[in-house]
């Protein structure tokens, strides 16, 4: 079958790409786009790794189709920062060593970012219940849900960037 | 020079690791994110089977599908002579290791390599494995440790007779070996214990469950030389490994280390890199292969699951005077568990007078183990340390007396030989004494438990870089791979002894063609030993810049002194001199005798042991057995912390594995020996809203054969929270539970039969 025609929004610029019909979103990202932050662990939606934000929605891209991107807007782990400044949950990250070998880390990223679009005020059990969906074999979790807090309380205008 | 008495301005301070940024933007490249110029993809055939012989293998339909380029089995490898190689942390057979990636005539798991492809897309790599007939004779097989040993279990291997026993068995067995240790005598020390306790625990084979599958990507070259891109703990391990199961000379190999994506043991040894090699050699392009997660749980090993028998007798004021072990740990399919390790770290934390330990390692129809994390120390502690709760409860003493009551100090001379030195565990027990953590009343309906751990650390060879760039910024090399931001640590030492700005100091890992050899990382050995080879050489740089300044103001150099990063005339007798800092010392360099580099190459003695204590608070769900952590804190003897974020990190991250071991994680087989929960959905690894905040408390006990102190942090903290946690479910329930997980329906069940 020939490959499908897909535009859609990916970091804030319209981008075409030609995919096959079973390639899923992640693999459009890493294999045709070239956009590798996006982490394959699982393949299955278990592990977040590949999360991305999909019109709004928190989404793991290999649970995704490719084709399915078509007139949507995606934010990739690449799409975070703005231009040379961080967002706060990267600067954040990397001021309580909230990562190790930064594997799981541009899912987390991707996946606390669209927790604090959605609840600038998350208590400490909805960060660990929202991000219990990113799996980390490295850190125990502590120091990502210090960062996250931290992040949200820069966001909400609380604390120093 | 040692540092430890110093005033340090940089080693202690939490600075943001180099790699940082690059992490935080997905910009960092693991092996899996690497391309090169008509890459094919790999895919790796496995056998559906626990233990067949291979009967024949056809791959001419693989090989006539469109966009297949090349198929490869075990024909395509050397037979490998069976040859001792040093793996990481454990022992292996390179003829093992060769058999392990790729099957040649019998498939001993479920998983196992038989054959592999390359092709232009995945998909079509895919639907050419399904192409490709292998004809098998399916044999009995065998899982379970116990079950191996018996005398009418399927035998693995034919040539596969016990080791370590007199005289040799005329009758090869799943027994590969037995490991025995013995202090004083044992049976006179029973004699005159007057409380005995005796258990047997059991373990189930934990993976190291790193989110990043093991992925390469491999370019043969037709003059022969090959380059690779891995995501490995050691690239030097696998520029060894592939050159010698390939038959290939060394220098014609240049491994180039990706970031790695976890690895905690399990990425000490290779499984796809020579199979990538050699498809890329046989469709002249390079090749990419990665695994799905599915493979990393079918395919690559775990650590052992175990049988552990312990019995311990004390005095009754709690003074042990006799300690017994059997351990039987499975090692997967070819001989290599961490057995060795198993019977010395149970014992190691206490002065006991009378020891006897012995050890099975016995093979069954499982992945290969690989090494996990203080390999077998968890295991026999998960034993030892549930046993030493059950002598408390039973001896009416307080668990951390009991423990400081028998611990071991410098000077104790240990059941499998070595003398312990420059020891911390007083200290670690001093401080869970004094943590707030202790001293609260355990809430009511939940319970505490404690449990301590030892790991040995290791040091060995390393090799470090440091460059003066030519505007006095400075880059440092080594050949360890950085899983926990090691070259944070690396920058942070070079700018100690140079006396710079941490920011002016860069640290990278160079290929196996840049620096010289590097043990891999794992032991909990880089700090340590590529730390030790970084200062040295930072002081050579010292050196070298000190005898520039001198040259410079034609004074001795005994008249120059090195501060604050810049060279000073010692006193008034050497001159009046400006100072001459690193930017004009560079600046300079070519009129004062070259390039300003140093590297220092050291093979490093002295890795200070570790000792862990964790304090864990649980409640226990009676209608569903589900066992929540309420508080954990996790006391270290760490030496001296560079990086304190990362070394609690360490801590926090073991604690959490630990945890999962604990309570959720183990391997389903079905009837036919097939894995049946080979996914994160299934095997459950401890996600954020099962653990609390971790609380690492950090003891510095400096060891005086590091230049900062240091000693390894990586190991210890995965060693004691399984029995923690058994200890407090005791509390809580008053229910021991000997076999893990401790997962909710066996708890449940537990809970049921104690009625």
């Amino acid at each position: 079958m020939a490959k499908q025609h897909v535009t859609a929004v990916i970091n804030g610029e319209e981008t075409e790409f030609l995919c096959e019909t079973q390639q899923t979103m992640l693999d459009v990202l890493r294999d045709v786009i070239g956009l590798t932050g996006s982490k394959e662990g699982c393949a299955s939606g278990d592990c977040g790794a590949c999360s991305v934000i999909v019109d709004g929605r928190l989404v793991c891209s290999c649970l995704m189709l490719g084709v399915e991107a078509e007139g949507k807007a995606i934010t990739t782990i690449e799409g975070v920062a703005d231009g040379e400044t961080l967002h706060p949950v990267q600067q954040k990250f990397l001021e309580h060593a909230a990562l190790q070998c930064g594997f799981c880390t541009p899912g987390l990223i991707v996946a606390a970012k669209a927790l604090l679009d959605e609840n600038p005020n998350p208590t400490e059990t909805e960060a660990r219940y929202w991000l219990a969906g990113n799996l980390c074999r490295c850190t125990g979790y502590d120091k990502v849900i210090r960062a996250v807090m931290d992040a949200a309380a820069v966001m909400r205008g609380e604390a120093a960037r | 020079m040692n540092y430890v008495a110093s005033d340090l301005k940089v080693v202690g301070t939490r600075p943001i690791r180099p790699d940082g940024v690059d992490k935080v933007t997905g910009r960092a490249v693991f092996a899996a994110d690497t391309r090169a110029a008509g890459m094919l993809w790999g895919k790796i055939k496995r056998s559906p089977h626990a233990h067949a012989r291979i009967l024949s293998i056809d791959t001419s339909k693989a090989m006539a599908l469109p966009g297949v380029k090349a198929v490869v089995t075990a024909a395509d490898f050397p037979d490998i002579p069976s040859e001792e190689a040093f793996v990481g942390e454990g022992p292996m057979n390179f003829r093992d290791l060769a058999l392990n990636v790729m099957a040649r005539s019998k498939a001993l798991y479920e998983g196992h390599a038989v054959a592999a492809v390359a092709a232009t897309t995945q998909e079509i790599a895919d639907r050419a494995l399904e192409l490709i007939d292998v004809q098998y004779e399916v044999l009995p097989f065998v899982i379970d440790v116990e079950a191996a040993m018996a005398p009418d279990a399927p035998v693995l291997h034919d040539d596969l007779f016990t080791a370590g026993v007199t005289p040799k068995p005329e009758k090869p067995s799943n027994i590969a070996k037995v490991v025995t240790f013995k202090k004083g005598d044992v049976e006179a020390g029973f004699k005159d214990a007057e409380v005995v306790v005796e258990g047997r625990y059991t373990t189930q084979p934990v993976h190291q469950a790193y989110i990043e599958p093991h992925a390469c990507l491999a370019s043969y070259q037709p003059d022969g030389q090959v380059t690779i891109h891995a995501s490995s703990q050691g690239h030097f391990m696998v520029r060894a490994y592939t050159a010698k199961l390939l038959g290939m000379d060394m220098a014609n190999i240049r491994v180039n280390p990706a970031e790695i994506g976890g690895g905690f043991g399990g990425k000490t040894l290779i499984y796809l890199e020579p199979v990538a090699v050699a498809l890329s050699k046989k469709a002249g392009r390079p090749v990419k292969i990665q695994m799905t997660r599915e493979e990393v749980f079918r395919g690559s090993g775990p650590t052992s699951g175990a049988w552990v028998e312990v019995k311990i007798g004390a005095k009754k004021d709690g003074t042990i005077v006799a300690a017994q072990q059997v351990l039987k740990f499975q090692a997967g399919a070819f001989p290599g568990s961490p057995i060795g390790p198993g019977c010395m770290c149970g014992f190691a934390m206490y002065d006991l007078p009378n020891v006897d330990v012995v050890g099975y390692d016995v093979v069954s129809n499982r992945p290969k183990v690989a090494a996990y994390r203080a390999p077998g120390a968890p295991i026999t502690s998960f034993a030892v340390e549930s046993a030493m709760d059950e002598l408390a409860r039973k001896l009416g003493m307080d668990p951390l007396a009991l423990r400081e009551k028998n611990a071991a100090k410098n000077g104790t001379k240990t059941h499998y030989g070595p003398v312990h030195q420059n020891i911390g565990f007083t200290a670690v027990l001093d401080a869970v004494k004094a943590h707030p953590h202790w001293k609260t009343p355990v809430k009511e309906g939940q319970g505490r438990g404690l449990a301590v751990g030892f790991w040995f650390n290791i040091g060995g060879e390393s090799t470090a870089t440091v460059h003066v760039n030519e505007d006095g910024s400075v880059t440092v090399a080594t050949g360890s791979p950085d899983i926990g931001g090691s070259r944070a640590s690396m920058g942070m030492m070079v700018a100690e002894v140079l006396g710079i700005d941490v920011a002016r100091v860069k640290a990278t890992v160079a290929d196996t063609a840049s620096i010289g050899f590097t043990h891999l990382t794992g032991g909990s050995r880089v700090t340590f030993a590529t730390g030790m080879a970084a200062t040295q050489a930072a002081e050579k740089v010292v050196d070298d810049l000190k005898k520039r300044a001198a040259a410079t103001w034609e004074i001795p150099v005994e008249a120059v002194e090195w501060k604050d990063g810049k060279a000073y005339p010692a006193g008034s007798n050497a001159g009046a001199f400006e100072p001459l800092d690193l930017a004009a010392l560079a600046l300079k360099a070519a009129r004062t005798g070259g390039p300003i580099v140093a590297e220092v190459s050291v093979n490093a003695q002295g890795a200070g042991a570790g000792f862990g204590a964790h304090i864990c608070d649980v409640t226990v769900d009676k209608e569903t057995g589900h066992v929540t952590i309420e508080r954990y804190t996790a006391i270290q003897d760490v030496g001296r912390a560079i990086h304190p974020s990362y070394v609690e990190g360490q801590i926090q991250g073991g604690a959490a594995q630990g945890i999962g071991w604990a309570l959720n994680e183990e391997y389903i087989y079905n009837t036919k020996g097939q894995m049946e929960n080979p996914g994160f959905l299934d095997y459950r690894v401890p996600v954020a809203s099962d653990v609390p905040m971790i609380e690492a408390v950090l003891v510095e006990v400096p060891n005086p054969r590091h230049p900062f102190g240091v000693r390894g942090v990586g190991e210890v903290p995965i060693v004691p929270p399984m029995a923690a946690i058994a200890n407090a479910i005791k509390s809580a329930t008053g229910v021991r539970m000997p076999n893990l997980p401790m997962s909710p329906p066996k708890v449940r069940a537990a809970l049921d039969a104690a009625g």
